[in-house]
């Protein structure tokens, strides 16, 4: 056997281990792109929040005030709709573009490891809704996004862990101080997003 | 160099067992089907090799069915994967005494 062809068996090996157990056609552009929706969103709330307090400037709780709150969360959930198909689709084509099957083994794995905190986040923020305990909303989000992203982190490219810990940093920190819920927001979904997306795009999409 | 030669073993000689064995290292378990579309193979191909693996013990089946389709899981058995680790040490002595 010439040590050419060990090495080009060695790296198939290696190869083949990694395509088989990390999806890697999730898209970096549709990060970036959920990352403007909800900068566009925030902009929208803020609007919505600005008309009815002119002499406010950004708080997380509009005492007596639940249609503002149920506007901003048909907002939020416009966001997330939409930023889940976006997703979904740019990774679908480029798992095509890289001709690779986009429902296999891995992708299941991802998108169960990504639903359980996912939902179980979607489920406490009900609860607060219920509840009308409006202030703990956003720190919630964030916090339970970053946890299903290091768990999602395990089958798909490792950088996604550093974006969930920062999203978990940024909901703590809209825990400790308050009235500062927009302003972690938009960090944490608008601008880290961006900023994730387009580091990713260029590291491993093009 | 005839030392490390001996190592290696003759169910990995082929490159498409060594690729199925690589897949079932790196995960819990795959199936047929999956497997199939992974290393772009045909049915009777992937059977046949899967069988040999199966053979030397390599590789543990396991049957269920999905509703009325057969669902076929692999996945690697411990005498399989102290081969496959064996058979991959003994790839990378290879290079190191041509080195040398």
């Amino acid at each position: 056997m010439e040590e050419k062809d060990i090495h080009s068996e060695l790296a198939s090996i290696r190869s083949l281990m990694e395509r088989s157990s990390k999806f890697l056609s999730l898209s970096g552009l549709s990060g970036v792109l959920a990352g403007i929706y909800a900068l566009i969103g925030a902009f929208i709330g803020y609007r919505i929040v600005h008309a009815k307090y002119t002499n406010l400037i950004v708080t997380d709780s509009y005492p007596g005030n639940s249609q503002i709150y149920h506007q901003l969360i048909w907002i939020a959930a416009i966001i997330l709709i939409l930023s889940v198909l976006t997703g979904i689709l740019l990774s679908i084509r480029q798992a095509k573009k890289q001709g690779e099957k986009y429902w296999n083994p891995v992708s299941r794995r991802l998108i169960s490891s990504m639903a359980f905190p996912l939902f179980s986040g979607g489920l406490f923020i009900l609860v607060l809704l219920f509840r009308e305990e409006y202030e703990l909303i956003i720190s919630a989000s964030l916090i339970f996004y970053g946890l299903s992203l290091i768990s999602a982190s395990q089958y798909t490219f490792s950088d996604v862990k550093w974006l969930g810990i920062c999203q978990i940093i940024l909901g703590l920190m809209a825990t400790l101080i308050p009235a500062s819920g927009l302003l972690f927001w938009v960090i944490g979904f608008g601008l880290l997003h961006i900023i994730y997306g387009t580091l990713m795009h260029f590291k491993y999409n093009r | 160099m005839k030392t490390s030669l001996e190592q290696f073993d003759k169910a990995f000689e082929n490159r498409i067992r060594l690729q199925i064995m690589s897949v079932l290292l790196a995960n819990e378990h795959y199936d047929f089907n999956s497997l199939k579309d992974l290393l772009e193979l045909t049915d009777g191909n992937l059977a046949s090799h899967i069988k040999a693996l199966e053979k030397e013990e390599y590789v543990k089946v396991t049957k269920t069915f999905i509703g009325k389709k057969p669902n076929t899981q692999y996945s690697i058995s411990e005498k399989g994967r102290k081969a496959f680790i064996q058979h991959l040490e003994a790839l990378e002595n290879l290079i190191n005494q041509q080195r040398i």
